[in-house]
């Protein structure tokens, strides 16, 4: 470890053991969760279970054509929670912090500070009153409940704030002696400038509103046609035939956009989070 | 216009500065803030058993609270929040240190270390169950070729905390990963070369120059898994329901058990747990902010 960059033999051998040992040992479910939806039962019902064994794609058929709690129309809520928050938080987070951050705005600091204050307030201690209010307001049997309580988010209001002062001055100078007004400013010139921390925040925000499971779990207790692809595996584990093949398949269809989402976007994630966060 | 963004506010700035914050603050205010205060409303109020809140009752909730009962939920949710934050750093750490050595294919690990980080609490805990599952349990199998009797991983009250508590770093251990190997890359070279001319040892160098150095990583770990971890619901819900025997039954769950489950409509109890729980977090937030941030190394 004394060379942090550049091991010896001895000591990259040890690391590619440890790496390895670690890799099989916390990857193993995710193996499972994608090749176990491609098995039967007889296979996966073994110990350990067999992994080479026939392959078939009926329990992703059967997983689709359940009607406890159907996956499509749920695989539709989850696809509109996710991308409706994700454009709600960039909206919102970036409005927000170009006024705390362009604009001469009176409390400037004492509204930062309760934007930040609500990231500390689990959801958990708020969620009643938020059910009771989103149902007297009698919107509780569309789809609008499922995602009103989180259209703004602090957390983002934070991130892109902490971008917005990296923003070089001298190109807000230049471009405000040009005469460039507030608006083209932010959609020509800050905002392609930021990019990173943009792509982190709706990364982050759709991976929130995608894997989110307390508020659908409450909203569709009393309207199942809201349950979520995440609620709608729950019923799929209930139902008591359980059948481990088709349960596996019902989460891989889960998993599909965020598996994509993390092999793909962690180059975004680390590059926007860091900015703000690490250094 | 150059003029008053130097000089100050004028009539139409002010406009533009209400209208970008008013998303914002509207939506933080009615689903945040707001919702807040209508807790310590709640809190005070006895409800019907459809959950309207229609009498007065004082305090009754909170001195509910004072019971033996709530006692171990609180130290159920200390024990699965220390045993979440210290494997859920410590595991991380160990794999980004070797992770930041320039060695080929560091770079496919690190993406698949970050793999359990797409699933949900409720995707999370179905697999595990399955892994956990005497019927097909590989980890079961591994232990038994090396001759060891598995427990009942969630079904025996002395394991079932310490079987929620290791999903939830599972779960956890991607996102940290990510973090803490950021840190690592953004290590100067020149001081780590100082270091080793100096003739700095591997531990000495690991603890007094590489984990200073990479504080603000740490710190925004330790920050985040304690608030993801205080706030886990998915896990004990789906996998053991609370129990066996409310083994499992930490803060969070028994608000959704006293408020959503079986129809129990208990709102008043659930937000003076509620209360509760924001107050736990806010003091954990000051205690780490006070405590911990001062040791922490920005440049």
């Amino acid at each position: 470890m004394s060379r942090l960059n550049r091991p010896g033999r001895v000591t990259s051998t040890l690391t590619y053991v440890w790496l390895v040992v670690a890799a099989v040992v916390l990857l193993f479910p995710v193996l499972l969760t994608v090749l176990g939806g491609f098995l039967p039962s007889i296979d996966l019902l073994r110990q350990p279970p067999n992994l080479l064994g026939h392959y078939t794609v009926d329990s992703y058929l059967g997983a689709l054509r359940q009607t406890v709690v159907p996956l499509l129309p749920a695989f539709g809520n989850s696809l509109f929670v996710g991308l409706v928050i994700m454009v709600a938080h960039l909206v919102t987070s970036c409005l927000a912090a170009y006024a705390l951050v362009f604009l001469r705005t009176p409390l400037r600091t004492p509204l930062f500070w309760l934007f930040l204050a609500t990231i500390m307030v689990p959801y958990e201690a708020i969620v009643v009153p938020n059910a009771l209010f989103v149902r007297s307001l009698g919107i509780g049997d569309s789809r609008f409940a499922l995602v009103l309580p989180f259209l703004a988010n602090g957390f983002g209001v934070f991130l892109l704030r902490q971008a917005f002062r990296q923003f070089p001055g001298e190109l807000r100078d230049a471009a405000t002696i040009d005469g460039c007004g507030h608006f083209r400013f932010l959609f020509t010139i800050l905002l392609p400038g930021c990019r990173p921390a943009i792509a982190a925040l709706a990364v982050w925000s759709f991976l929130q509103g995608w894997n989110m499971y307390f508020w659908p779990l409450i909203i569709s207790s009393t309207n199942n046609s809201l349950n979520t692809l995440q609620t709608a595996v729950f019923a799929l584990r209930s139902n008591d035939s359980a059948d481990p093949g088709l349960l596996l398949a019902g989460i891989t269809i889960t998993l599909l956009p965020t598996l994509l989402l993390v092999l793909f976007g962690q180059r975004w994630l680390v590059r926007g989070f860091t900015a703000g966060a690490v250094k | 216009m150059s003029q008053s963004v130097i000089s100050r506010w004028n009539p139409r700035e002010l406009a533009l500065t209400v209208l970008f914050l008013a998303p914002a603050v509207a939506g933080l205010g009615a689903f945040v803030i707001f919702p807040l205060f209508q807790a310590v409303y709640l809190a005070t109020m006895g409800s019907d058993i459809l959950g309207n809140p229609t009498r007065f009752v004082g305090f009754q909730h909170f001195e509910e609270l004072f019971t033996p009962e709530f006692g171990a939920v609180l130290a159920r949710t200390a024990g699965f929040t220390l045993m979440v934050v210290v494997a859920g750093v410590l595991l991380p750490m160990a794999l980004a240190v070797p992770l930041s050595q320039r060695l080929p294919g560091m770079r496919i690990f690190r993406t698949l270390f970050t793999l359990p980080f797409a699933y949900s609490a409720s995707a999370a805990s179905v697999v595990w169950l399955l892994m956990l599952n005497p019927a097909m349990s590989p980890v079961n199998w591994v232990l038994q070729l090396i001759g060891v009797t598995a427990p009942g991983w969630t079904t025996d009250s002395g394991w079932a905390l310490v079987t929620v508590a290791g999903v939830t770093v599972w779960m956890v251990s991607g996102f940290n990963l990510l973090v803490l190997a950021a840190g690592l890359a953004g290590l100067d070279e020149q001081v780590l070369e100082a270091a080793r001319i100096d003739g700095a040892s591997g531990v000495r160098n690991f603890t007094s120059i590489v984990l200073p150095m990479i504080s603000p990583s740490l710190f925004f770990v330790i920050v985040t898994t304690t608030l993801t971890a205080l706030q886990s619901l998915g896990q004990p819900q789906v996998m053991t329901d609370g129990g066996p025997n409310g083994a499992t039954s930490t803060l969070v769950y028994s608000i959704f058990n006293q408020a959503f489950h079986n129809n129990n409509s208990n709102y008043g109890l659930a937000s003076a747990q509620g209360l509760v729980l924001l107050i736990v977090g806010v003091l954990l937030a000051a205690v780490q902010f006070g405590v911990i941030e001062r040791r922490v190394h920005y440049r």
